[in-house]
């Protein structure tokens, strides 16, 4: 730091922190015990990732007290990765698609109605 | 100091002394240690390695034909006569968070220049990451007596294997190296070194390190392990 102090912050800060960060893991395994299946379990994993996520940077990697300047250069270059895990998402399901047709029996592929 | 060589501070130079100009010259954008600042760069190449691996293997997950094993119940434990699902899974995630929270107080002791609270708190980091390294070694064995093989295994898509394998070990080695970067730093933090520069910033270096390494593993228990 140009001020030579460093981060200083109340230790109690970090110490809820970590209990919460207990309490979204726990949720987060509950999703599981609980068996949610679908969109609900998928967007319940997704919150509770990006929360804890969020705060581990924020706080414990202190990203909200450094100068905006170091925050966009660091948080800015990762939203690129989201085009490319769209991307795949996309050519995933032709290239499934695909495979469905090509692997599965002929009979299934061929059938046609006078058979 | 050495002013009194140039000749003139507007004056273009080129080819090696030019190049040398150009990035000495008085600016700076990043008002923060640069050893903060380049651990953070190599934290954000770091992201995208990791990120190439899970999104190679949402491409197989996805790809696939075959059923993809369910991770709830192959990462079962038997506890008190019943299988658990991901019991050891969700341990490990909570030494790493812990070893977190004990790693964010010890860089806050540091810039108070507590060095022996320092040196208590990052041991038992480093300790932490140790039983961590630990239940991963016997989650490996479990699953390879188990026949679970980088070319294929018995509960489903043959990808599973290659898969957990290459973002756990990956993700292994980073704590591996994490451990030994904290024993490292607890050597000269013992040795006075921080003290007499009376500045602990390494501390946090090595913290912003640790850290990442717990923030992987939240994308890799949610991605790999509850998805």
């Amino acid at each position: 730091m140009s001020d030579g102090e460093g981060q200083q912050h109340p230790i109690a800060i970090y110490l809820w922190i970590w209990v919460l960060l207990f309490v979204l893991s726990a949720f987060s395994y509950m999703v599981d015990i609980a068996g949610f299946q679908g969109m609900l379990r998928w967007s319940l994993i997704l919150l509770f990732m990006f929360l804890k996520a969020g705060i581990i940077i924020a706080v414990f990697m202190h990203m909200q007290w450094e100068r905006l300047s170091l925050a966009t250069a660091i948080l800015g270059p990762p939203i690129v990765l989201l085009v490319f895990i769209g991307l795949m998402a996309v050519e995933g399901t032709y290239t499934e698609d695909l495979r469905e047709y090509f692997f599965s029996p002929p009979e299934v592929k061929f059938s046609t109605p006078h058979h | 100091m050495s002013e009194s060589t140039a000749s003139s501070p507007d004056e273009l130079k080129e080819g090696a002394a030019g190049f040398t100009q150009d990035w000495s010259s008085d600016k700076q954008t990043f008002h923060a240690p640069w050893g903060k600042a380049m651990m953070w760069f190599f934290l954000l190449s770091d992201t995208f390695i990791f990120s190439c691996f899970l999104i190679a293997y949402m491409k197989v997950r996805i790809t696939t034909t075959v059923p993809w094993p369910n991770p709830s119940e192959v990462f079962a434990l038997e506890a008190f006569g019943y299988p658990v699902p991901l019991l050891l899974i969700a341990i490990m995630t909570f030494i790493l968070i812990t070893s977190s929270g004990t790693m964010a107080m010890a860089v806050n002791y540091g810039y108070r220049k507590n060095r022996k609270v320092v040196v208590w708190l990052m041991t038992i980091t480093a300790l932490l990451g140790l039983s961590f390294l630990g239940m991963q070694a016997f989650e490996w064995s479990k699953l390879i007596s188990e026949g679970i093989r980088p070319w294929g295994n018995p509960f489903g898509a043959s990808q599973f294997g290659s898969c957990f394998f290459m973002i756990t070990g990956f993700h292994g080695l980073h704590v591996t190296g994490g451990v030994i970067y904290l024993l490292v730093i607890i050597m000269r933090v013992r040795r006075g070194d921080y003290d007499r520069s009376g500045n602990y910033e390494q501390v946090e270096i090595v913290g912003l390190y640790w850290h990442f390494v717990d923030l992987v593993w939240v994308f890799i228990f949610a991605f790999f392990y509850l998805w």
